[in-house]
C-alpha cells in the first residue's frame, strides 16, 4: 500500500470546521416528478432536496441527520452525481464538477460512496476481488496491478485476501461485506467518501468495529467523510460537524458537540430529545414531536417546520427563515434565532428550545 | 482489528493464492444434477437429439420411399416396427429423420430471438426513460398479435419454405424475450452495485458488459428454453398448414397433418408424430423449470 499523500494527511482535523472547503454545494435542488393524468405529465413534484447549500471541509467528518424521507439519501446521490440535480452546482477543490478542469469521470475518482445495503451493493456474480478491482480497471489500471492493490486493501480492511478474495458476496457476513464495500470505495484513492447509512444495517458490535475501521482509514488515507445516518448517537461519535435536514432543507449546521449540547432549531431539539436516555430518571414520557413529517409533495409554506413547531408565530407559516449564523460556525434556519426577524416583537414568552430537550 | 465473524487466528498472508469459491455455473450444475425430473427430461432430449443427428446410420429404411402395397400398416408389422404412413413409408425412419427438421425449427428461431431480443431488451432496460418507451412500445405492437397468427401471417406473406418459416418464428419470439430482458434489466438497473459501478466512472457499455449481462442472461436463458417447446409446436403448426417444410421431407408437424386423414384407419400410427412433439416439448419445459430453480441462489 502506498504511503498516504502527505499533503492530504496533514490536513487532519480542522478545528471547529475552520478548514478549507473541499466540496462546496450551492443551491442544490431535486424535485422528483409524479406523473399521471393524460399525456403522463408531471402533475406534482416531490421536493426531495430543496435549495441546499453546504460545504464539506477538507479532512472533516460531516454528519447528516434527519428523519426518514428528509432527503438525506437524495443528497448523497446528488453529491455523487448519480442523479442529476434540477438546479445547483458542485465545486470540488475549486473546480466546478463537470467542467473542463474536472470532468465527471475524474470527479468520481475523487469521491466515492458506501451504500447501506451491503448485499445489493455487490454484484452477486463477481468475486470480491473482481468487484473491488473493477473501478481501478475502469480508470485504466492493468488487471494484475488492480488485483494486487485489491489484496492490499482487503488486508487493510481486515479481510485476509487469501481467504476472501475469491469468494462471492453471499458467502460473507454483513459486516464482512460492508468491509468489502469500504475497500471498493478506497480502491480509486478517493479524497471524499460518502457513507450513506453505511453502518445502519449492521448489528451493534459489528457496527462499532466498522466505525473504528472507518476512523483508522480516515487518518491513514487523509479522507473526508460525509456520514449520513439516522442514528444520532453514531453521528455524534464520528462527526466534526453536523447538518440537520428537515423536508429537503438544511435547518441547522454546526460543530457536532455544540449542536448536540445546545441545539438552536426546535426541530433539532426535538430530534435530540427523541434519543432514548440511559438514565431512568430522564425517561422520554411523551413523543417530543407529534405526527409524521408533512408530505414533501406539498411542503408547508414558510418555515417547513411550522406545522409541528412548539413555538410558532403566525408569520412562520408565510416567511421562510434563511439559514443564518447564530454563533461562530453554527447556522440555523429559524426566525426565533434571528434577532431582526420580528419573532420577539409580538410575544414576551419565548420557549427556550433547550427546554424541549429536558 | 478483526471482525468477530472471522477467526482471529488466520494470519494475513498476501502471497498465498486466494481460495477460489465454486463458480456460479458450477453450482447451478451441481443443483441441476440433483433434480431427477430435469435430468430425465435432459436425457430424453439428448436421446432424441442423437437419434436426429445420427439418423442416416440409425434409421432402418429410407424415409422418402415406400410402396403403396404396404400403406398404413399397424404398429408391430414385420419390417415396420412402428407401421407405415399413408404412402407406405416406414414410420420409424420418418420419425427419426423428422427429428432433424423439427428440432431445427424448434431451436434455431429461439437462439436467434434470444440474442436479438436480449440485445433489444437490455438496451431498453438499461437506457430507461424515453428510449425504453420507444423500444418497448414498438415491441408491444408485435407482442399484441397472437403468436400463431403472427407466425402464420408472416410465413404466408413471405411464402412457404423452411427459411421463411424460421424467419417468421424468430420474429414471433423476439418480443416476449425482449420484454423479459427489459424487465429483468430494469429491476437490476436500480440496484446499488450498478450505482456503485456508475459512481466509479464506468461507461454504460462497460457496466452492461461486466455487471448486467452476467445477472440477466440467466433468467432470459431460462425463459428462452421454455419457448423452444412453443417454437416446435408453432413450427409443426406451420408445416401442418403447408407453410413450413414441404413434402416429402419428414417433419413431425407435417406428418401429423398428412396422417390426420388416416386417424380412423390407424389411430396409433397417426398419433406417433404428435407424441414426439409432445415428448420433446414437455422435456424442454421440465428442463427449463429445473434450470430455473437451480439458478435461484439466495444465500
Amino acid at each position: 500500500m502506498s504511503p498516504p499523500d502527505t499533503s492530504r494527511a496533514d490536513s487532519a482535523r480542522p478545528l471547529n470546521g475552520a478548514g478549507e472547503a473541499l466540496l462546496t454545494v450551492r443551491g442544490l435542488k431535486k424535485y422528483f416528478p409524479i406523473r399521471g393524468g393524460i399525456l403522463n405529465r408531471a402533475v406534482k413534484r416531490v421536493h426531495a432536496v430543496d435549495d441546499v447549500d453546504l460545504e464539506v471541509m477538507r479532512g472533516e467528518t460531516l454528519g447528516v441527520v434527519g428523519e426518514s424521507g428528509c432527503g438525506k439519501s437524495t443528497t448523497a446521490r446528488l453529491l455523487m452525481e448519480l442523479i442529476e440535480p434540477d438546479e445547483g452546482e458542485l465545486i470540488f477543490d475549486g473546480c466546478k464538477v463537470g467542467s473542463r478542469e474536472l470532468p465527471l469521470k475524474e470527479y468520481r475518482r475523487q469521491v466515492q460512496m458506501v451504500f447501506q445495503d451491503s448485499y445489493s451493493s455487490l454484484n452477486p456474480r463477481l468475486t470480491i476481488e473482481d468487484s473491488i478491482a473493477f473501478g481501478a480497471q475502469v480508470h485504466g489500471t492493468p488487471k494484475r496491478e488492480a488485483l494486487a492493490r485489491t489484496h492490499d486493501l482487503l488486508a487493510r480492511v481486515g479481510l485476509d485476501p487469501a481467504r476472501f478474495a475469491g469468494r462471492y458476496p453471499h458467502e460473507l457476513s454483513g459486516g464482512q461485506r460492508q468491509r468489502v464495500n469500504i475497500a471498493r470505495a478506497l480502491a480509486l484513492r478517493p479524497r471524499v467518501i460518502i457513507l450513506d447509512e453505511a453502518v445502519s444495517a449492521l448489528d451493534k458490535s459489528v457496527e462499532a468495529q466498522v466505525l473504528n475501521l472507518l476512523t483508522d482509514l480516515k487518518a491513514e488515507f487523509g479522507l473526508t467523510y460525509v456520514f449520513i445516518s439516522h442514528d444520532l448517537n453514531v453521528v455524534r461519535f464520528v462527526s466534526d460537524r453536523v447538518l440537520v435536514m428537515y423536508l429537503g432543507k438544511v435547518v441547522e449546521l454546526g460543530e457536532a458537540e455544540r449542536v448536540y449540547t445546545h441545539p438552536q432549531h426546535p426541530y433539532t431539539a426535538a430530534l435530540l430529545s427523541s434519543m432514548p436516555s440511559m438514565d431512568p430518571d430522564h425517561r422520554t414520557e411523551e413523543p417530543p414531536l407529534a405526527g409524521d413529517p408533512p408530505n414533501p409533495i406539498d411542503p408547508p409554506t414558510g418555515c417547513r417546520f411550522h406545522t409541528r413547531c412548539p413555538s410558532i408565530r403566525p408569520f412562520c407559516a408565510t416567511r421562510e427563515p434563511p439559514l443564518a449564523d447564530v454563533e461562530r460556525d453554527h447556522a440555523v434556519a429559524c426566525h426565533a434565532r434571528v434577532p431582526a426577524s420580528g419573532y420577539h416583537d409580538d410575544a414576551a414568552a419565548v420557549p427556550d428550545p433547550e427546554k424541549i430537550t429536558a | 482489528m478483526v471482525d468477530a465473524t472471522q477467526t482471529a487466528t488466520a494470519p494475513l498472508d498476501p502471497v498465498a493464492a486466494p481460495v477460489r469459491s465454486e463458480g456460479y455455473w458450477r453450482s447451478v450444475w451441481r443443483r441441476l444434477r440433483r433434480d431427477k425430473v430435469a435430468m430425465t427430461a435432459g436425457g430424453v432430449l439428448l436421446f432424441i437429439l442423437s437419434l436426429a443427428v445420427f439418423a442416416p446410420w440409425i434409421a432402418p429404411q429410407d424415409p422418402l420411399h415406400g410402396t403403396m402395397l404396404m400403406r398404413l400398416r399397424p404398429i408391430g408389422t414385420e419390417g415396420h416396427i412402428l407401421g407405415t404412413d399413408e404412402l407406405g413409408r416406414d414410420m420409424l425412419s420418418r420419425l427419426i429423420w423428422g427429428g432433424r427438421l423439427s428440432l431445427l425449427m424448434g431451436v434455431t428461431p429461439v437462439i436467434f430471438a434470444f440474442f436479438i431480443g436480449s440485445a433489444i431488451g437490455i438496451t431498453a432496460g438499461y437506457a430507461g426513460g424515453i428510449v425504453n418507451t420507444l423500444i418497448m412500445r414498438t415491441v408491444d405492437v408485435f407482442y399484441a398479435f397472437p403468436s400463431v397468427l403472427l407466425a402464420v401471417a408472416l410465413s404466408g406473406a413471405l411464402g412457404a419454405g423452411l427459411g421463411n418459416a424460421l424467419l417468421s418464428l424468430t420474429v414471433v419470439f423476439i418480443p416476449p424475450i425482449a420484454r423479459v430482458a427489459e424487465s429483468v434489466t430494469t429491476r437490476l438497473r436500480s440496484s446499488d452495485f450498478i450505482e456503485a459501478a456508475r459512481a466509479s466512472g464506468a461507461s454504460a457499455l462497460t457496466i452492461v458488459r461486466v455487471h448486467v449481462l452476467g445477472n440477466v442472461l440467466g433468467p432470459i436463458f431460462v425463459y428462452a428454453t421454455s419457448l423452444i417447446a412453443v417454437s416446435m409446436i408453432l413450427a409443426s403448426g406451420l408445416s401442418f398448414l403447408g407453410l413450413g417444410v414441404r413434402p416429402p421431407n419428414p417433419e413431425w408437424g407435417l406428418m401429423l397433418n398428412t396422417l390426420r386423414t388416416a386417424i380412423y384407419v390407424q389411430p396409433w400410427v397417426a398419433a406417433l408424430p404428435g407424441m414426439m412433439i409432445f415428448a420433446v416439448s414437455i422435456s424442454f419445459n421440465l428442463l427449463s423449470d429445473g434450470l430455473r430453480s437451480a439458478m435461484e441462489v439466495r444465500a
